[in-house]
């Protein structure tokens, strides 16, 4: 058992309780509740999250990739603008690129006009921002190595030698 | 007048038992809301690399007969493949034969080595064709009942026990459907011996190689001098989830996988192509994937196994396949009343030990070959079903339990 095994168990699943981590990795549960307890106090597991499609909620939600130019800053380089960016609770997450773009920007907002104004007031006004190109997205077919709407099912027999 | 039509069928057919398991299969697709794990191949599809690489080959044409005996280029990596895994050499031209399933090749194998009255010597719990298979060939299958008391494994004084002048060949099966019982090497080393010393064939269906969990696999025919009197079967259902493409092979000396490519051209002429390219596919890309696989079931071993402690059912711990087969005598009933009242009462399917041979009464087979959820709502009905007959775990106590229950193969002691 190393941690890993603890992580890739965690990361498919995060519902699985201590015990049956431990049972599946064939050692105690104290073990591995101190491994996470270690995990989450180093940030190595930052969250426990739940993957949704809020479609099938019902929620209308609208998703935006924005790519972004940045003047470098003397001294902290991408960073202190990616900060400025990342700390709006609108933006869901941010990358810096190689590439004819710097930040990839994801928003995520409830309405097409809210993404649109967030962008043009908050996220274009930032110092250090150069210009902004905005792709909306028209539908998500697998996040986060979940296919979103996966036809695939169980077609066994429900018996075979 | 009218005509008796089932007069007409050979007896030698006639005489063949229906599969055990057929009945039960109808008795489950009749019930409503169940949970089956009853399924005896992964719960995994194909990698999408290999479906991938099968439409491109459809895609590009290739929809042809291959030679009789399969691909070149695919005997050629299998013969890579055994000798990588198993510093085995077989020559990709004489002794490789790519098979519609293991199915077919353990059909050919006993049609080209068995004359009427041949002796076949096959262990019990085991796939429900070994039997059926050497009757149709001609041979008369002798059956060699392995316990749980020994952890399911071919003892040599059995095998020694079984054979007479007429003994043509040993057929092992490990890591074992149903059991999940592997033979370590020392063990394969004893019985190699003793088929040495008789001279008899050894057909050796290795499918399960890949789905060991504890140690190594030993292929038989990388044993000293076994090589040549070994029929090594094995293919892609298992290690792959390719169990629907039917692809296999068969590994031999010339003389046996010469005998058995002229049954097979004439039956069956060629594996499909299409299944053949998926294999080639799967055994230059697919490592990375069936490793993953494999330490999933590996993780839903250890949960199974916890599970029929906690609910009080004895069970050996298996070391390979995907299959756990608990001792179910100690709720009083025989393995079809078990497996048809779980049915009804908990909608849970799981396969009547008996089904594979009368060494499998008193257990039931069960498939992990399914995910953690379904597996926890099957053991939560199970547990259930059988608390309603009076089975507790029993109660580990004193200043070693922590140390007992962690003990790797600890199930069989309870």
């Amino acid at each position: 058992m190393n941690k890993r095994d603890i992580l890739e168990l965690l990361e498919s699943n995060a519902k699985l309780t201590v015990e049956e981590i431990a049972i599946m990795l064939n050692t105690d549960a104290e073990t591995v509740r101190e491994e996470i307890r270690n995990m989450e106090a180093n940030k190595t597991i930052l969250k426990y999250m739940t993957l949704i499609n809020w479609e099938k909620a019902g929620e209308e939600k609208v998703d935006a990739m924005i790519e972004v130019r940045i003047t470098p800053q003397r001294d902290t380089g991408y960073d202190s603008v990616a900060e400025r960016i990342y700390r709006f609770p609108e933006v869901r997450s941010v990358r810096l690129m190689s590439g004819t773009y710097d930040l990839a920007v994801f928003v995520e907002g409830r309405t097409m006009k809210e993404v649109a104004n967030f962008v043009s007031t908050k996220l274009a006004t930032i110092e250090g921002v150069v210009s902004t190109t905005s792709h909306f997205v028209l539908k998500t077919y697998k996040q986060d190595g979940v296919i979103i709407d996966d036809e695939e099912e169980d077609r066994r027999l429900v018996i075979s030698p | 007048m009218k005509n008796s039509w089932g007069d007409k069928i050979s007896p030698a057919v006639r005489a063949l038992p229906p599969s055990g398991i057929r009945k039960f299969f109808d008795l489950v697709t009749e019930t409503e809301g169940v949970i089956s794990l009853g399924v005896g191949e992964p719960d995994f599809v194909t990698p999408w690399h290999i479906r991938e690489a099968s439409i491109y080959a459809l895609e590009k044409g290739y929809t042809m007969y291959t030679s009789n005996s399969g691909l070149l280029e695919l005997r050629e990596e299998i013969s890579k493949d055994l000798y990588r895994d198993y510093g085995v050499q077989y020559d990709p031209r004489s002794e490789l034969l790519v098979t519609v399933g293991v199915s077919e090749a353990l059909d050919l194998a006993m049609r080209a080595i068995i004359c009427p009255g041949d002796e076949v010597l096959i262990p019990e719990p085991s796939f429900v064709a070994y039997a059926p298979v050497a009757t149709l060939a001609g041979g008369t299958p002798v059956l060699m009942p392995t316990t749980v008391e020994n952890d399911f494994r071919l003892l040599p004084e059995q095998v020694e026990r079984a054979i007479t002048p007429r003994t043509k060949a040993l057929l092992l099966s490990y890591p074992n459907n149903p059991t999940g019982a592997i033979m370590d090497r020392k063990s394969l080393l004893a019985l190699a011996e003793i088929a040495k010393s008789h001279d008899l064939i050894v057909i050796s269906d290795e499918i399960y190689d890949k789905l060991t969990y504890v140690g190594e696999h030993t292929c038989l025919s990388s044993l000293p001098g076994m090589k040549e009197r070994t029929l090594l079967l094995n293919g892609f259902s298992k290690a792959y989830a390719m169990t629907g493409w039917r692809v296999a092979y068969a590994a031999g000396n010339p003389d046996f996988i010469g005998a058995m490519t002229k049954i097979h051209q004439y039956s069956i002429m060629c594996a499909p192509i299409t299944a053949q390219m998926a294999a080639l596919e799967a055994l230059k890309n697919g490592r990375p994937a069936m490793k993953r696989m494999v330490q999933e079931f590996s993780r839903r071993r250890h949960l199974v196994m916890q599970s029929f402690k906690d609910m009080g059912l004895p069970c050996f711990e298996p070391g390979g396949a995907f299959y756990a087969f608990p001792n179910i005598s100690v709720t009083g009933l025989s393995s079809e009343e078990f497996a048809e009242q779980l049915l009804k009462e908990e909608q849970v399917a799981v396969v009547p030990g008996n089904a594979f041979g009368s060494a499998g009464e008193g257990f039931i087979r069960v498939s992990y070959a399914y995910s953690s959820d379904d597996l926890s709502e099957a053991f939560r009905r199970m547990t259930k079903f059988v608390r309603r007959r009076g089975v507790f775990p029993k109660k580990v106590t004193g200043p070693y339990s922590i140390d007992f229950v962690r003990k790797e193969g600890i199930c069989q002691n309870l």
